[in-house]
């Protein structure tokens, strides 16, 4: 359907904008080129987790006499793993997961890491979500970076196509020209934006000068429109989640995403994050309940996704900033680690069912300190999903080239 | 050259140099702006901030001990965890107190930059407040002491893992980072790997003792021959600082840098480089004068232009900081100004990375400029909060994560704050609000917000809600 952005205006709550400050995305209404999204239709959902995960608890090497060896109490016991081919196997709190591995939506990739790797939250945190060098400092997140470059296209800048479901936006989602937008949900942000001046402040037209203040004026105009364009569309679609999410913050913020999407506000990434990972202390029960309650949500928004017919078009891609050491510690717990499992959900997967783990177990044999060394650069995983779902252009994103891998 | 008032030369003064100026101090003061220049950098009742006692700094290793022990007592572990977590929080709200309180603020305001600068962060509170005193010492002082004193630090040693750094094993992430972040910029090109990496040999043997002092171990250091910066000599830590000071591109990188804090965050315009290298050639002939650098732009012509005023962007701290010391507001609850600190990006004590925080426009999103625009209907009007700043993963930072209560429970001066207006009859009341809380002139639309947010109430509820109304402006988010 192709709406003339006078119609587009009036039933969207944004009929007093200023000319000056409709965002470009509004412009491409005049044009009529919204009807067709240029960028095409594939959705990245990234889930990080915070703090540390455990992966060699998460992804099990069940054949290996060093993992138990290294860890007497906090190994998961052969019979209970979940096992995905004779070597690794997930852990039983993943069970839902599993559920979708089977059916062929799963693909386990070990070995992340980077050179150099630092054991400090912040700071490593800082390089996966900046894909930057470890020796390196950058103000943007490789997400804001395709925020950036979806900029030149039709339609132009817009907030929106890169949604993080929070309160506060990550740096993974700040670009040079345009940020992310953080939305716990569609309504609370619309509300926010609807409160005291702020409305009567965004419609005033600033002039578009290099100045600070024209730069605040043109963010909150840009917020405030897109607040209500996504506010707009979820409000008038019909959206339904079938799956049972859990009644904990990720399941609710993975329903959010599943009810934007559904409501097509051309949203081409999605960020969520949960956190609690730092398990130096009695790691086994803490850890568990939160891969159960990541797996039930993962598991509740692919069956949405499924039943809404969008299953081949979305990809959940989890990460953490570190692994742990292999060697437990003395306190049933583990410490902060290196290289890491990613995992990857999604219909669009390439390979039959004996190629679902990408790269073989890690190496307990040949350690760095104690450590697993990486045999894949998180880069690389960023640079196929850029190019080969997101179809635009890794190099120009991550400032250099890494080799492809086949996943998709 | 256009010309700005009298008043706005002092408040762009007290703004770029300090947290802003209340109205009583912009009533009273007659001094011209060279004589204010010359006392905020002589003032000198410095004192340090302590909220633990210096012997405590051993605290960490039976922490370390407690952990690895045979049988660890967890519970033990994690009150010590929340202990030091704990000290250094009141660390962060005793100095946000002491910016506010606006005495010896030039120094505060620098210390701030200079905690940007030499940025660092660890979890041993006695260290912590170790590195803050040293670098609030020599805020106004000589560039080269400062510099020597923290690269010193036992803070910045175990940050920047100089304490692993030994003869035969060098690790170069200190080395590094003296160069690229605290002399001479990365981009700057007048380092090489090859100097990077004898440097680091230079530093082996420097690292602290159990009671948090520096101490050089002359059994871990390499004593050969380095090459740094095509000299060759048995340099030692010491001798690769002098070299770093040597190199006129330290005077130019750090005199850039705080010409970005203090004047302009756009800073590469050819009339801001221009203006930079003379300031830097200055500062270099005066063996890195501080005090000399920040009276050159706190008195210079252009500092008062009105393409300079009212065009930088506050960072959390100056805008929170900024609304304290302006009305004499005072938070009941330490935890809410923890909680403000970390929902808009900037918690003291605890920066990103250690190229300190990257400021400017990376201040705002979507939502930290919602968030802003929110405080002063927070704090003025205890409206609830609805926000919640997202967990960071760390264990040993959980505690700053916490919002306290659903309100924010403050104490304002509002007598003394209304007391300067009382001269100001009711139709100029917004405007000389304005003129006091907004740093640029006052827009047509702007104006016609504000007078609709006070209209037809009593006169100290009509200045209440204006100053709420200004304070929430994308314009007094830049000083």
């Amino acid at each position: 359907m192709i709406m003339k952005r006078q119609e587009f205006l009036k039933q969207s709550a944004l009929t007093t904008a200023g000319t000056m400050m409709i965002p470009s995305f509004l412009k491409a209404y005049e044009l009529g080129q919204m009807n067709v999204d240029p960028t095409g239709s594939k959705i990245l959902v990234v889930v990080q987790l915070s703090g540390g995960n455990d992966g060699l608890n998460t992804v099990v090497p069940f054949r290996n006499d060093i993992y138990y060896r290294e860890r007497p109490t906090l190994a998961i016991a052969r019979e209970k793993v979940l096992a995905l081919n004779d070597e690794i196997g997930f852990n039983p709190a993943l069970e839902p997961l599993k559920a979708l591995y089977d059916d062929g939506l799963v693909k386990v990739i070990n070995n992340v890491g980077y050179p150099n790797p630092d054991r400090s939250h912040f700071r490593s945190m800082d390089i996966w979500q900046t894909a930057s060098s470890s020796d390196q400092y950058l103000n943007t997140g490789w997400l804001g970076r395709y925020l950036d470059a979806t900029c030149s296209g039709p339609g132009g800048c817009a907030q929106h196509r890169a949604i993080e479901v929070d309160d506060t936006l990550s740096l993974s989602m700040k670009g040079n020209m345009v940020n992310g937008l953080a939305l716990l949900n569609p309504q609370k942000l619309y509300n926010q934006t609807r409160d005291g001046m702020i409305k009567a402040l965004a419609d005033h037209s600033y002039p578009e000068t290099h100045s600070n203040a024209g730069y605040l004026y043109k963010t909150l105009a840009e917020t405030v429109s897109s607040a209500a364009y996504v506010y707009d569309k979820s409000a008038k679609s019909v959206h339904r989640t079938i799956g049972v999410y859990p009644t904990h913050e990720l399941g609710r913020r993975l329903k959010t995403v599943s009810e934007l999407i559904q409501s097509d506000t051309r949203t081409r990434v999605y960020y969520v994050s949960i956190s609690g990972f730092d398990t130096h202390i009695n790691q086994m029960g803490q850890q568990e309940r939160l891969l159960r309650q990541y797996a039930e949500a993962v598991k509740a928004f692919m069956d949405d996704m499924k039943s809404a017919n969008r299953q081949n078009d979305v990809l959940v891609m989890t990460f953490s900033e570190f692994g742990r050491r292999v060697k437990q510690n003395a306190s049933n717990g583990t410490d902060h680690g290196t290289a890491n499992n990613v995992i990857l959900v999604g219909g669009g997967l390439s390979g039959t069912r004996s190629d679902r783990v990408y790269d073989q177990a890690p190496d307990l044999q040949n350690l760095d300190m104690g450590d697993l060394k990486f045999t894949i650069d998180f880069r690389s995983i960023y640079a196929t999903l850029l190019e080969d779902w997101l179809a635009t252009d890794d190099v120009a994103i991550l400032g250099k080239k890494f080799p492809k891998l086949s996943l998709l | 050259m256009e010309n700005i008032s009298k008043s706005q030369r002092l408040q762009h003064l007290y703004w770029r140099a300090g947290f802003g100026a209340t109205p009583e101090q912009l009533l009273k003061e007659v001094r011209p702006v060279k004589t204010l220049v010359k006392e905020m950098l002589t003032q000198s009742d410095f004192q340090p901030l302590v909220v633990v006692d210096v012997d405590q700094f051993e605290n960490n290793k039976t922490l370390k001990k407690l952990a690895t022990n045979d049988k660890p007592d967890r519970d033990a572990i994690k009150m010590r965890i929340k202990e030091n977590a704990g000290l250094i929080r009141d660390l962060n709200v005793l100095w946000i107190e002491q910016m506010a309180s606006g005495t010896d603020i030039l120094r505060e305001k620098m210390a701030l930059f200079w905690h940007g600068h030499f940025a660092c962060r660890v979890l041993n509170p006695a260290a912590v407040q170790r590195y803050l005193n040293t670098i609030r010492t020599h805020a106004l002082g000589n560039f080269a002491d400062l510099l020597m004193a923290v690269s010193k630090e036992p803070a910045m040693l175990q940050f920047l893992n100089n304490q692993q750094n030994r003869k035969g094993a060098p690790n170069e992430n200190f080395a590094r980072e003296a160069m690229e972040l605290f002399a001479l910029g990365r981009a700057s090109g007048s380092y090489t790997e090859a100097d990077i990496k004898d440097a680091a040999r230079a530093f082996t043997g420097w690292g602290y003792n159990l009671r948090g002092e520096f101490t050089f171990r002359q059994n871990q250091h390499d004593d050969g021959l380095k090459t740094i910066f095509g000299q060759t000599g048995q340099f030692k830590g010491e001798d690769v600082i002098r070299l770093l000071l040597e190199k006129k591109q330290t005077a130019r990188f750090v005199t850039g840098k705080i010409y970005q804090f203090l004047v302009s965050d756009q800073a590469d315009s050819r009339e801001s480089q221009t203006r930079i290298k003379g300031l830097a050639e200055k500062f270099y002939k005066s063996d890195y004068d501080i005090a000399g650098l920040l009276e050159d732009i706190l008195t210079a012509d252009w500092f008062y232009q009105p393409s300079v005023t009212g065009n930088r962007i506050k960072s959390p701290v100056e805008l929170l900081v900024g609304m304290q010391h302006s009305l004499g507001l005072v938070f009941q609850q330490k935890q809410s100004l923890i909680f403000i600190q970390r929902t808009l990006g900037q918690v003291l004590l605890y920066p990103p990375n250690v190229a300190g925080w990257p400021g400017g426009r990376n201040w705002i999103d979507s939502s930290s400029l919602l968030f802003r625009m929110k405080l002063p209907d927070l704090l003025l009007r205890s409206r609830p909060v609805t926000m919640q700043p997202k967990q960071d993963g760390d264990v040993n930072t959980q505690l700053l994560a916490r919002r306290g209560g659903d309100l924010m429970q403050v104490k304002i001066d509002w007598d003394a704050f209304e007391k300067s207006f009382s001269e100001v009859g009711p139709d100029e009341l917004a405007d000389a609000l304005a003129a006091y809380l907004i740093q640029q002139p006052l827009g047509k639309t702007q104006r016609a917000v504000i007078l609709q947010t006070s209209a037809d109430s009593a006169r100290d509820e009509r200045i209440r809600n204006l100053t709420a109304a200004l304070m929430a402006l994308p314009e007094y988010q830049l000083c």
